[in-house]
């Protein structure tokens, strides 16, 4: 079975090998292998990339090979960095605390110590009382469920209701981003438990792994962002490959058409709008730690219409479309805004490219759009020995 | 005959001047109160000198209590002024120039208290001045810090008010001051019970005022005004707060005061005989505390057993300031009425701000309901289109310096700006995706982020004003709770228009006509000789150019940044599915749904305009998945798929 799958899906191997030299290759170049030449900074950057690429894998497949087109699914992500963040943000603050309460007099009682906690991360928000939503946040087990979980129930009882009344196309792209609004507003808002818009911060600390270095620990957040992306590439990739995969291309392409088959076109829908939901959640487990802050910014619809964007600049109904475009663009996004890359003297004007990237982004997005709607993926289809598989 | 009159005043004034009583012999009559003056002894002589209606007694007063009355040594009062280390006197009753040194004279210097009762008394003077505008002043003054005294001159000096305006306002004070001050209860309750029919801020202080109340605690319940009895239970803590206060009860020990209580008697590493170690136990602390009070080195603990047990003893009560039973009562009758009143006025306010809402979610989103409802196009752009109207009206300002042409003249720009932008969008990008919803979504999203950073370049990241005209600043005040500044009202007049406007022009125009049909059959429409592509260029650019509009009046009620589309869009796009897609009055019943759910869920959570919005999000979601086709649904052929 896996032989065949691998054979009538040869992009997949490719992938997964073209994944696991790169990640060698970084490793080995990286500071915590003793050399120099790819700096902790940028393997952070490469790590977050490759979350950025399974969230944009999870995105393909719901809107490129099921046809919704959600504008929420940077919201899960935002969601499971902050399940994440909570055990992260929550055990730090304890280390922290304990060691100051140790120059007590008196040894702490353990409520001086979680009102201590709290006073220490909700002072920011004029508040010292964990929320309720905090109630797991000592258990590293359940938060990582959480990290899945709720993108998961949070998308189910969404996409139940949506896809239950019919609600389809730029009806339900409209919807997803309210939803991601409301989420959004809702962090923004101090007493949410959240810290309203400060976020969670030092989450690039790693409780009980003070010892190691953040250069080997960046190593070890990129290799299970690399892993993470392997496994739900091929997770996918198998997923979408089978008699499975016909029927959501088909819900894609004509719904009506495969309700009439004796499909429950509502089930499949809302099975891959939830899984990819979750998957997002894990994305945005992995890449929060290596970011090290999270705040209500990031979830804002903007950030959902973004990752929409890779995907279609990559080429839609191909899984290395969407890894494409999400490497690329976001690479060179933060090339581009992060004054590194040089500007240009016109003579009368001097061209900043902090300052025209996003024009230049917007513009070519839109040309994308127009000209090559099967984006950068499309250009493999050139190649004459390869057939594409199958979008 | 002019020179007769002036002679004939000239006469009467120096004859009330002769035959007036001189003001000196009164002073002198009273010249230690005067040189001397306390708060208790000072109020005889001030009755004597305002009982002997001399005509300079105003003035006396007044430079009496600037300290510029100076006193010789022959024990005469004189107006003195300094200047430049001189001093200027003149004869108080003939206001003539006296010659004298600095040093034969003593000036009087009265204090705050007895300046005030000089201010009490001048102000009599100054209720019956001759001038309107002292007159006004002194009432001001009087409203501003009313006091006991001045009922009586301020009630005297209605009858004779020439100015109605003021004389109205006389009565409100004097009203007002009566439900305080009067003498007799009856007096007090009258004025009291006509409190009932006013809504203003001043008479609801007068009855807060008069209802002032402490609450207090006794073993037994006094005699007095009770207004209530208090359940200690309720909120036991603070119940025990107040009897600590009052010295009826121990005080508790906070956690923290039991924490130093044990680290303050630490003895070789034991507290209580419990060893310092287990003390991170919350059961072992309690222990040791109770071994040490055992032994008499800390306070008992008062537990809360012990708390409810002092508390049962004791009553807790409110008692008014106001002894009079029957006008406590009459106040309160008063104020459930202006409570009602008031309530009432919140409610209508609460409206009136709802509906400002709402007008400017219409026009945000009516453009919307042209592109997006008529056409079916997704324009993420729209938001953008907002924008560049808002900072077209701004780079008018900066050109016009008068802002009312400005206004006018933007109006028309900003329609044509956008109406231009959006042609030009249709015919390079929508047209050629007319049959790819979807990626009109991601197209328009570019050109959105491209136009953003575009205004970031060229106006800066920081917001721009648009100054309103004069005449639309400022707020129509129609009582102290019902009020709403002109440029809400304006947006709503302009939303009503553009209603108008494009009903009209959908449903009464050649081109409101073709819009119809080629939104409905193009197909068969372009059989008919209509040219779609040109009616949906237009269309289109109809749908533009009103979000330019929308953006001049968004931009007057807010700032003007480069991300106040985005700030719209989400909201806009609600507003049309809500509504319903295809329909202008689905998108006004959108657009009232949204303001007034948004207001009301703002009134039940005020401080909150962040959880007000969430919620009607969520709210707009569950109710799409009822109606999802919006309030106002299209049916049969028109209704599309």
């Amino acid at each position: 079975m896996s032989q065949s799958f691998i054979a009538r899906n040869p992009s997949v191997l490719w992938f997964l090998l073209l994944l696991a030299v790169f990640t060698i290759c970084i490793s080995v170049l990286s500071e915590a292998a003793g050399s120099s030449v790819v700096s902790t900074s940028f393997l952070k950057t490469l790590g977050k990339t490759l979350c950025l690429c399974l969230v944009a894998v999870a995105m393909d497949v719901v809107w490129g090979y099921c046809g919704i087109l959600s504008l929420g699914h940077f919201a899960f992500f935002g969601i499971g960095g902050y399940a994440i963040g909570m055990w992260l943000m929550y055990e730090r603050t304890k280390d922290i605390v304990i060691a100051s309460l140790d120059n007590n007099i008196l040894p702490a009682t353990p409520d001086e110590i979680t009102q201590a906690i709290g006073s220490q991360i909700f002072g920011v928000v004029g508040s010292a009382d964990f929320p309720m939503i905090w109630a797991f946040s000592h258990s590293l087990t359940l938060q990582l469920l959480a990290v899945v979980l709720v993108p998961g129930i949070l998308a189910l009882i969404f996409g139940w209701l949506a896809f239950r009344s019919r609600v389809a196309g730029v009806y339900l792209s409209i919807l997803t981003q309210a939803m991601t609004l409301a989420l959004a507003l809702y962090f923004f808002q101090n007493d949410s438990g959240l810290r309203g818009n400060n976020g969670l911060s030092g989450l690039q600390n790693i409780p009980g792994l003070e010892d190691v270095s953040q250069a080997t620990l960046s190593l070890w957040f990129f290799w299970a962002s690399a892993v993470a992306l392997g496994a739900g590439y091929l997770m996918f990739a198998g997923m979408i490959s089978g008699k499975f995969g016909s029927v959501i291309r088909a819900i894609r392409d004509n719904e009506a058409r495969v309700r009439f088959l004796g499909y429950h076109v509502e089930s499949y829908k809302l099975f891959i709008f939830t899984v990819t939901a979750m998957v997002a959640g894990i994305a945005g487990a992995l890449y929060y730690p290596q970011a090290g802050i999270i705040n209500p910014a990031e979830i804002a619809p903007i950030a959902s219409i973004y990752l929409a964007v890779w995907v279609a600049i990559g080429g839609r109904g191909r899984l290395y479309g969407a890894v494409i475009g999400a490497a690329l663009v976001s690479l060179m996004s933060s090339w581009f805004t992060g004054g590194s890359a040089p500007n240009i003297n016109l003579g009368f004007y001097s061209l900043q490219w902090t300052d025209w990237w996003l024009v230049l982004l917007g513009l070519a997005f839109v040309s994308v759009t127009l000209f090559s709607p099967k984006g950068i993926g499309g250009l493999f289809d050139l190649w004459p020995s390869r057939k594409g598989d199958g979008a | 005959m002019r020179s007769t009159i002036l002679a004939v005043m000239l006469w009467v004034s120096v004859a009330s001047m002769a035959l007036g009583q001189n003001l000196q012999p009164i002073l002198q009559r009273y010249a230690e109160e005067i040189a001397k003056p306390s708060r208790n002894s000072v109020g005889q002589a001030l009755r004597a000198i305002a009982a002997s209606r001399a005509p300079q007694t105003a003035v006396f007063l007044e430079q009496w209590s600037e300290k510029n009355v100076w006193q010789g040594q022959d024990g005469k009062f004189y107006l003195g002024t300094m200047s430049d280390d001189s001093l200027d006197l003149r004869d108080i009753d003939t206001d003539l120039v006296i010659s004298g040194r600095k040093g034969d004279y003593k000036q009087l210097k009265p204090n705050g208290g007895v300046r005030r009762l000089i201010g009490t008394a001048l102000v009599e003077f100054q209720l019956t001045d001759p001038d309107l505008v002292r007159r006004e002043t002194a009432v001001v003054s009087i409203a501003r810090r009313p006091e006991a005294a001045q009922l009586t001159p301020l009630l005297a000096s209605i009858a004779n008010e020439v100015n109605q305006d003021l004389k109205l306002r006389k009565t409100q004070l004097a009203n007002l001051m009566s439900a305080l001050f009067a003498v007799s209860a009856v007096d007090r309750i009258t004025a009291i019970t006509s409190l009932s029919n006013a809504s203003s801020v001043e008479a609801r202080a007068v009855l807060n005022q008069i209802l002032s109340k402490s609450s207090d605690v006794a073993g037994t319940l006094p005699e007095g005004n009770i207004a209530s009895i208090l359940n200690q239970f309720e909120a036991p803590e603070d119940a025990y707060a107040a009897l600590v206060s009052a010295n009826l009860a121990p005080a508790r020990q906070s956690q923290s005061d039991i924490k130093r209580a044990l680290e303050d008697h630490i003895k070789g590493g034991r507290i209580g005989g419990f060893p310092l170690g287990q003390m991170d136990d919350p059961l072992k602390r309690a222990a040791a505390y109770a071994a040490l009070s055992r032994e008499g080195l800390v306070p008992v603990l008062v537990t809360d057993a012990a708390m409810a047990t002092t508390l049962r003893d004791y009553i807790f009560f409110e008692i008014y300031d106001e002894p009079n039973q029957n006008i406590t009562e009459a106040a309160k009758a008063a104020q459930a009425l202006v409570d009602t009143r008031v309530a009432t006025g919140q409610v209508v306010d609460l409206t009136l701000d709802a509906l400002s809402l709402a007008s400017i979610f219409f026009l945000a989103a009516i453009g919307l309901a042209i592109t997006f409802g008529v056409m079916g196009v997704i324009n993420m752009a729209h938001g953008e289109f907002i924008m560049m109207g808002a900072y077209t009206g701004y780079v008018v300002q900066l050109i016009i310096p008068n802002y009312t042409v400005a206004i006018f003249l933007a109006l028309p720009l900003a329609f044509a700006v956008t109406f231009g932008a959006g042609v030009v969008m249709e015919r390079l990008v929508i047209r050629r995706l007319y049959h790819r919803p979807l990626e009109t979504l991601l197209a328009t999203f570019g050109i959105s982020i491209s136009l953003q950073q575009l205004a970031k370049n060229i106006f800066g990241t920081q917001a721009r004003p648009l100054t309103s005209p004069d005449w639309l600043a400022g707020a129509w005040v129609f009582n102290d709770v019902i009020q709403i500044s002109y440029i809400r009202i304006a947006i709503f007049v302009m939303a009503l228009m553009f209603l108008g406007l494009i009903i009209y022009i959908l449903k009464r125009t050649r081109l409101g006509l073709e819009v119809r049909a080629v939104t409905q059959n193009p197909g068969m429409a372009s059989s008919m000789g209509i040219n779609p592509d040109r009616i949906n260029m237009l269309t289109f650019g109809l749908g533009s150019g009103i979000a330019g509009i929308a953006g001049v009046a968004i931009g007057l009620y807010a700032k003007v940044t480069s991300e106040m589309g985005s700030d719209y869009i989400v909201q806009s796009f609600m507003t049309v599915v809500v509504g319903g897609v295809g329909n202008v009055w689905g998108t006004l019943a959108g657009a009232a749904m949204i303001g007034f759910g948004q207001k009301g869920i703002e009134w039940l959570n005020p401080s909150n305009t962040l959880a007000a919005q969430t919620y009607m999000i969520l709210f707009v979601i569950l109710f799409i998945q009822f109606r999802p086709k919006g309030i106002v649904a299209l049916k049969g052929r028109a209704a599309g798929d």
